[in-house]
């Protein structure tokens, strides 16, 4: 999706409207006549946009910073030919919380393979472990999954929450081609870009999280992301840590309205 | 119409004065009834205020008849649902009237949930000379009662009384968005978000769900139903728009349950203009018929769509109601400006159409000679009998004198309804809480 930013008369911020938007279901419930279909609806489909912009955005970015690391990581590796540091020898897949004072390391597959000691064969890099064919090694359908609201790190078969999935599919019919297209480019699995947006976020997450440093505003949104993996269902069922735009007391209600939309 | 029109404000005694703007007063709905006769205004608090076009004197024959307020009642209450704990609001979100049949007048009007048909009618003599009643109403001991008299229909000062005769109800999970009533004058449609009723007006107990678009799974939902219209002539089609910017003709008579259309209008989107706000700005707000039953017109929030009801691939005209909002839909959406519903009228004749925008300006668009104006409901710029002069909005660069800049609209005063007498070039805009008529010049 290109967004014609030119026109915009504001700097308009993926992330503003994000929390704008949050804020507008929320206070949808405590309106009066009740909550209105139509304009969350409406309201929905900006959060999409937002948060596709924002992947996507964030995933150029880290490509960027992939690349960069790739390279640099050739050069070191032709100069010494040293094994990486060993990570923390922590659950073969834990690696990831472990690891917040290396920024310069790649998040995924291939890290943990590193850092595991060598259990697993080099994986490829962590982007394409989600939602891999069986064109690869049944070793590489492993992906280390984060969940920044429980803190659980879990492993997944063949690449991806299979509820993430689903939910991502049914609430995104429309998924972007440009984000599908451009994770083609990358990865030759032929994922169909349904499924490609949850191994985005999957891979996102975890990316997002090492960078997490960067402050409240950046862990809000990783949280928001984490919300969205789900798709709309995510919305409406996780607890997520939002306390920046919305008090806890008003989150406790957004699990009501779960239950009000699904009793229609 | 032309440029210059005559205009007369309606006398203060029903313009709502307040220094300031009670919510409740605010008006949520007009609309005329067939003749023009009368003019029905529902407002957030329930209301409804019905206004009467004098009859014309023969010894000031210049002088155009003005309205009157005629009826007011309360028509719906706030309500609440004990069920789902909600609070049904008693705004009433459309007035629609029924052809005349007799000396009564009907009108149905709606709020989220229910639907009601009120009789107006007209009380101008009282029968005295009862025999058990004394004129105060008190009873009379039969004993003391002598004589037999006949009780006589005397005069008495006009009374207008409005009677609720149908109330339809529990027929809607999802808030109520438009009613229609059909051309055979037995039926009618009630629309929310997504489904669409057919109802009989005599019966209350019972309607016909014809439209469902509820997706088995509410995640998956993608696109609500905004308005639906019957056809002005044909009595098995009608017509309904969605959010998602695609208007659907259906045929009643092709099956029960009307999920397949007949008839899909959609006009692709230019990917050239896609922003965050595409989905938003492309919902329709309103869909009106053609007096003469060829053309739909639509209303999304920056233009004004006229379809051909034979051509389903493109419309016939896009009129630009206020483009330089393009570039300021971020803000719009921030101040929630960007969900305001715009509706949409033909003249008489179909040969203009008309719609409201921010500021209190509304906008005519001639389609014959393609000339459009920019007109503004406003107190201080309008005096009675003065003649309304046309508003230009400047988009950039040198600001003219008499130009207003985007920047210093007001969008807290909008013109979301208006209507069109069905024959003469008088008109109704409701702008906040005042409701201000305008009729052409007199020649």
């Amino acid at each position: 999706m290109e967004v014609d930013r030119g026109a915009m008369d504001c700097a308009v911020d993926a992330q503003s409207l994000i929390s704008m938007s949050l804020m507008k279901i929320h206070s949808s419930r405590t309106q009066r006549g009740g909550i209105k279909l139509h304009k969350n609806l409406l309201v929905s489909y900006v959060l999409r946009n937002a948060r596709q912009l924002y992947i996507r955005e964030k995933y150029a970015e880290i490509y960027r910073m992939q690349q960069y690391e790739e390279v640099m990581a050739v050069c070191s590796g032709i100069q010494e030919l040293e094994p990486l540091e060993p990570l923390e020898p922590l659950e073969p897949q834990g690696a990831e919380d472990a690891e917040p004072e290396q920024p310069g390391r790649a998040a995924g597959c291939g890290d943990e393979s590193r850092a595991a000691g060598g259990r697993e064969p080099p994986e490829p890099p962590y982007y394409r472990s989600c939602c891999m064919e069986d064109q690869f090694s049944q070793n590489c359908n492993k992906t280390t999954v984060l969940d920044l609201d429980t803190h659980v790190v879990t492993t997944v078969e063949n690449g991806f929450l299979h509820q993430d999935c689903c939910c991502a599919a049914a609430a995104a019919p429309q998924c972007a081609p440009g984000a599908a297209a451009r994770k083609r480019k990358v990865d030759s699995a032929g994922c169909s870009p349904d499924a490609e947006e949850p191994s985005d976020y999957t891979a996102g997450r975890k990316r997002l999280k090492r960078e997490e440093c960067s402050g409240a505003d950046a862990s809000n949104i990783s949280n928001l992301i984490s919300i969205f993996g789900s798709g709309f269902s995510g919305l409406l069922s996780r607890q997520a840590d939002l306390e920046q735009v919305c008090s806890k007391q008003a989150l406790a209600s957004l699990g009501a309205w779960t239950r009000a939309i699904v009793a229609f | 119409m032309e440029e210059e029109s005559d205009t007369r404000k309606i006398n203060n005694s029903f313009l709502r004065d307040h220094n300031y703007a009670t919510e409740a007063d605010i008006i949520s709905t007009v609309e005329f009834n067939s003749t023009g006769e009368l003019l029905a205004t529902g407002d957030k608090g329930g209301r409804v205020v019905v206004f009467q076009r004098e009859q014309e004197s023969k010894t000031q024959p210049h002088r155009r008849g003005e309205y009157n307020v005629y009826s007011t009642f309360q028509s719906h209450e706030p309500e609440f649902d004990y069920l789902k704990s909600l609070e049904i609001e008693e705004k009433i979100n459309k007035i629609k009237w029924l052809p005349q049949q007799n000396a009564a007048y009907f009108l149905l009007s709606t709020n989220d949930k229910t639907v009601k048909l009120w009789k107006i009618s007209e009380r101008d003599k009282r029968p005295e000379g009862y025999n058990l009643k004394d004129e105060d109403g008190r009873f009379r001991d039969p004993s003391t009662i002598t004589t037999l008299r006949v009780p006589v229909l005397q005069p008495m000062d006009l009374m207008v009384e409005a009677t609720a005769r149908r109330v339809f109800s529990n027929a809607h999970t999802y808030h109520i968005n438009s009613i229609s009533v059909n051309s055979d004058l037995q039926t009618f449609i009630s629309t929310d978000d997504l489904r669409v009723n057919l109802w009989n007006l005599e019966i209350t107990d019972r309607s016909f769900n014809i439209v469902d678009i509820k997706p088995a799974n509410m995640e998956e939902l993608t696109e609500v139903i905004t308005s639906a219209e019957f056809h002005p002539q044909q009595c098995h089609t009608f017509a309904y728009s969605s959010s998602k910017g695609s208007i659907r003709l259906c045929d009643m008579r092709q099956a029960a349950l009307c999920d397949k259309h007949c008839k899909y209008f959609e006009e692709p989107e230019d990917p050239s203009t896609r922003s965050f706000f595409s989905e938003i700005i492309s919902s329709i707000s309103d869909v009106k018929f053609s007096h003469n039953g060829r053309y739909l017109m639509t209303r999304d929030y920056l233009t004004v769509k006229v379809w051909d009801l034979q051509m389903e691939n493109k419309p016939l005209e896009t009129y630009q109601v206020h483009d330089y909002l393009r570039g300021k839909l971020c803000s719009l959406y921030e101040n929630d400006c960007i969900f305001d519903k715009f509706e949409c009228v033909w003249n008489g004749s179909d040969s203009v159409i008309m719609t409201g925008s921010y500021n209190n300006f509304f906008r005519m668009f001639d389609r014959n000679t393609k000339r459009d104006v920019t007109l503004e409901a406003s107190r201080e710029n309008s005096k009675p009998r003065a003649i309304l002069k046309p508003r230009k909005v400047c988009v950039g660069g040198k600001r003219r004198k008499d130009e207003i800049s985007v920047d210093s609209l007001d969008f807290s005063k909008k013109i979301l309804h208006t209507t069109w007498h069905p024959h003469e070039n008088i008109i109704a805009v409701a702008a906040t809480n005042n409701l201000y008529i305008f009729q052409d010049k007199v020649n």
